[in-house]
């Protein structure tokens, strides 16, 4: 073969190589470390997987944030108003978390269906609400309406 | 009144770069020298008339003007004078125009220190980034005009500027990062240059190394004040997200550096001719994907400022004028420019090659991880998220595989090389990087696998370097002499090479040796940490200028004796009310020690307290910082200065001529 040519090809394959290894990188990666935001109502009707990594956000329950005694472990509800989930996470909340506000818990669901979260999000500034909050509550908010009619 | 003569000047700012962009082109289409001629003169006309816009917003804030909408919305009577100033881009319509400006100085540079270049070059080159500051000016004229009033309606004080970006490190993040950002379009311009008049050469690829180098070394640094900054003031001691904002910044760096490489190869020897201009198209796209990602509010972070889906559709069109309207021409004009040279399989051009794929394969796996959750939401697929560990399985092995690749590099020879002379070079280093491998991660106690590894990586770059540095200062009458006949270019690459090897030694031996605890403290409580011991003293309060604070004040023992004490806050700011984690940091060459206060606990003033120990943290940004040198460094070099001074020259001596005549 005409060594030019040859080292394209090898170039190419040297390519494809690099790109196989870096797609099932991907691949594999992708597999277990993406997860799916569910709003609480789906949890309550049982959609959500449990034992796999998800999140679940809405409007921080008030009155529902129990501290333990003697550690850092927190309980506290998340709600859309149509439904809502126990979170139990153990650890610093962020400086905005705060009853009545907009929350986020990434975590997995027990069998108890209360969510084991490894992180909690919350707003960055006063103004800012977790977009998939705020479409879980419109949405609920919608349900809501075309029920009361 | 001011803010009116702002809105003004930026209006005449966009006629202004209207004109840079049609007049030069049509002028280079026409072989017209006087249309051509006035492109410098628009160029330095922009950046005046831009500036005047910034300083007058500048203005605006530090004179505490509440008329103006994003003043109201950003400062405050009691925000500290140097809070007020950098609340001038702490806001979407502010950081735009700062985005614009520095756009206009990069212009106005080429037009200044490019005496070199032929005057049809210049003409193409000033053109193309007269038509990104249309672009940019019409976006904010348009769509985010900074310069609104509250006509009635003046508030009798501001909302107050995001506590978050309170932080001295904040002030130079954000005109770092769109240095080197905007910096990637002086780039872009010359490769749209080169197409347009179908001659990509060396020379080409030399008029365009330098500022790919400044712009990188920017970028560099503005995304490691960015992580230094998540570091201390976010309160989480975490250095790096993966956020998709950071990853907006991050991959027009890992792009720009396969870039730089690549022109490397096309200044040397003149190959990957249409690989370089593809991948500086590439670049600069994604400077602008990222503009667009952390401007149109599609991503939800402490950067997007607003969300307003006209700014998203505009910038998303302009993006896809600049992305079809390149890559239409290149698949034109490219096929003409492709080079006729041949290289060896063992030689620096594979070298080079290897990096390339590498830091592309990169670049794409990171873009796909940051658009999937965009794509599979708008596919109505449900709201997913990609976290760090996607991130960490594909960019850790990547830049592994890179690393071997790298020690070689700089030993290796142009056009042809062999297995015998690589061994013959490298196998004392090899060696030595084996022994270091194997006995320094003992002096850790328990031998960590991942930390060993890291340590083998980075010496091998190392000592291969010094092999390198040994070989051309081992002629030379002393080694002083040697070392000081060395190119400046040269010394960036060591220097950016070492840079990097630091970065990942820091990276890696954070991440597996760090010790983080958060723990419930009372006054009087001690905690040990890695051999420190933390003592609670007390609690107190602190007032400070737009701020109340408790203070939780720690001494750190070691060994029974006093080492330092640290005194973390919680701050409420009084204008928004929003509270703030100040983290204390005692920061050394080969730990840190790191204390936040998370929230009250319990009844008898118990406090959530984060405690951190992080061995090798500061390495990753002091490996950031030489990389950056290093990409600074190789802009002194005298091959660019020797082509200015011959060209001033030559102007100088036409001009005599001229005068004669």
């Amino acid at each position: 073969m005409h060594p030019v040519r040859r080292q394209r090809l090898f170039l190419v394959l040297f390519i494809v190589l690099v790109s196989t290894v870096a797609i099932s990188l991907v691949a594999y990666a992708l597999r277990g470390n993406i997860n799916l935001f569910y709003p609480p109502v789906e949890v309550a009707q049982g959609k959500a997987p449990v034992g796999q990594k998800i999140r679940v956000g809405g409007m921080v329950v008030e009155g529902s944030v129990q501290r333990s005694a003697d550690s850092l472990e927190v309980r506290f509800e998340v709600t859309d108003y149509e439904a809502t989930v126990p979170v139990v996470y153990t650890g610093i909340l962020p400086d905005l978390f705060d009853e009545g506000q907009g929350a986020v818990a990434a975590g997995k669901l027990d069998e108890q269906g209360v969510l084991q979260a490894s992180e909690v999000l919350a707003k960055h500034d006063e103004n800012y609400m977790p977009p998939e909050v705020a479409e879980a509550l419109e949405a609920s908010k919608q349900r809501r309406m075309e029920a009361g009619q | 009144m001011i803010p009116e003569f702002g809105h003004f000047a930026l209006i005449i700012a966009l006629c202004l770069a209207v004109l840079l962009t049609l007049v030069p082109l049509w002028g280079a289409w026409r072989r017209d020298i006087n249309a051509m001629a006035l492109a410098p003169g628009l160029a330095m006309g922009l950046l005046v008339f831009t500036g005047i816009s910034f300083v007058c917003l500048a203005a605006a804030f530090l004179q505490d003007d509440f008329s103006v909408e994003v003043v109201a919305n950003n400062s405050n009577s009691l925000l500290p004078a140097m809070y007020k100033f950098s609340a001038v881009w702490g806001n979407h319509e502010g950081s735009l125009l700062l985005w614009v400006l520095i756009l206009a100085g990069w212009t106005a540079a080429v037009a200044v220190f490019s005496p070199q270049l032929p005057l049809l070059m210049l003409s193409r080159v000033l053109s193309m980034m007269g038509f990104v500051a249309v672009g940019f000016l019409s976006f904010s004229l348009f769509t985010s005009n900074p310069f609104a009033r509250l006509l009635p309606g003046t508030p009798a004080d501001g909302q107050d500027l995001n506590p978050l970006l309170q932080d001295p490190g904040l002030i130079i993040h954000p005109p770092l990062l769109y240095m080197g950002y905007v910096g990637f379009s002086v780039a872009f311009a010359f490769a749209i240059a080169a197409l347009l008049g179908g001659r990509l050469d060396a020379a080409w690829a030399r008029w365009s190394r330098p500022w790919t180098n400044v712009a990188w070394a920017f970028l560099t640094l503005g995304i490691m004040l960015g992580s230094w900054w998540a570091y201390y003031e976010l309160g989480w001691g975490g250095w790096w997200f993966w956020d998709p904002v950071e990853n907006a910044s991050f991959m027009p760096w890992l792009a720009g550096t396969a870039l730089l490489h690549s022109l490397a190869v096309t200044e040397k020897r003149g190959l990957f001719k249409s690989w370089t201009v593809l991948l500086a198209i590439f670049t600069f796209s994604l400077s602008l994907l990222g503009t667009f990602l952390v401007r149109s509010g599609v991503l939800t972070s402490v950067h997007a400022f607003a969300t307003d889906p006209a700014r998203g559709l505009f910038i998303l069109v302009f993006l896809g004028i600049v992305v079809g309207g390149s890559l239409t021409l290149y698949a034109l004009r490219a096929p003409a420019v492709s080079s006729r040279v041949g290289f060896g399989w063992l030689s620096r051009e594979s070298l080079l090659l290897v990096n390339n794929v590498v830091f592309t394969v990169a670049t794409l796996t990171v873009l796909f991880g940051t658009l999937f959750p965009l794509l599979m939401d708008a596919l109505g697929q449900g709201k997913y998220s990609v976290g760090p560990p996607y991130f960490n399985a594909v960019f850790v092995p990547l830049m592994a595989l890179l690393m071997p690749f790298m020690g070689v590099g700089p030993l290796s020879r142009w056009k042809q090389d062999s297995v015998r002379r690589w061994r013959r070079e490298l196998l004392v280093p090899a060696i030595a990087t084996l022994a270091c491998g194997v006995t320094l991660p003992l002096l850790h106690g328990d031998y960590n696998i991942w930390a060993a590894l890291a340590i083998l990586l980075a010496a091998w770059l190392l000592l291969a370097l010094l092999r390198d540095l040994w070989n051309r200062v081992k002629n030379a009458s002393s080694p002083v002499a040697g070392l000081r006949r060395l190119a400046p270019s040269y010394w960036g690459m060591l220097v950016a090479h070492l840079g990097f090897a630091a970065a990942v030694l820091g990276v890696v031996l954070t991440s597996q040796f760090a010790i983080e605890r958060d723990i419930k403290m009372s006054p009087g409580d001690r905690e040990t940490l890695a051999g420190y011991e933390f003592r609670f003293l007390e609690v107190g309060g602190v007032r400070g200028p737009n701020y109340v604070a408790d203070e939780a004040r720690f001494a750190v023992y070691r060994d029974g004796r006093e080492l330092v004490r640290l005194a973390p806050q919680k701050r409420r700011y009084l204008a928004s009310g929003d509270i703030m984690t100040e983290a204390a940091i005692d920061a050394g060459f080969f730990r840190d020690l790191f204390v936040a206060m998370g929230e009250p606990v319990g009844e008898e003033g118990a406090w959530a307290i984060r405690l951190h120990y992080k061995p090798f943290v500061r390495w990753m940004w002091a490996g950031a910082v030489l990389m950056a040198i290093g990409g600074f460094l190789t802009v002194a070099d005298r091959r660019y200065r020797r082509q200015r001074r011959a060209a001033r020259e030559r102007l100088r001596e036409e001009a005599a001529h001229g005068a004669q005549a």
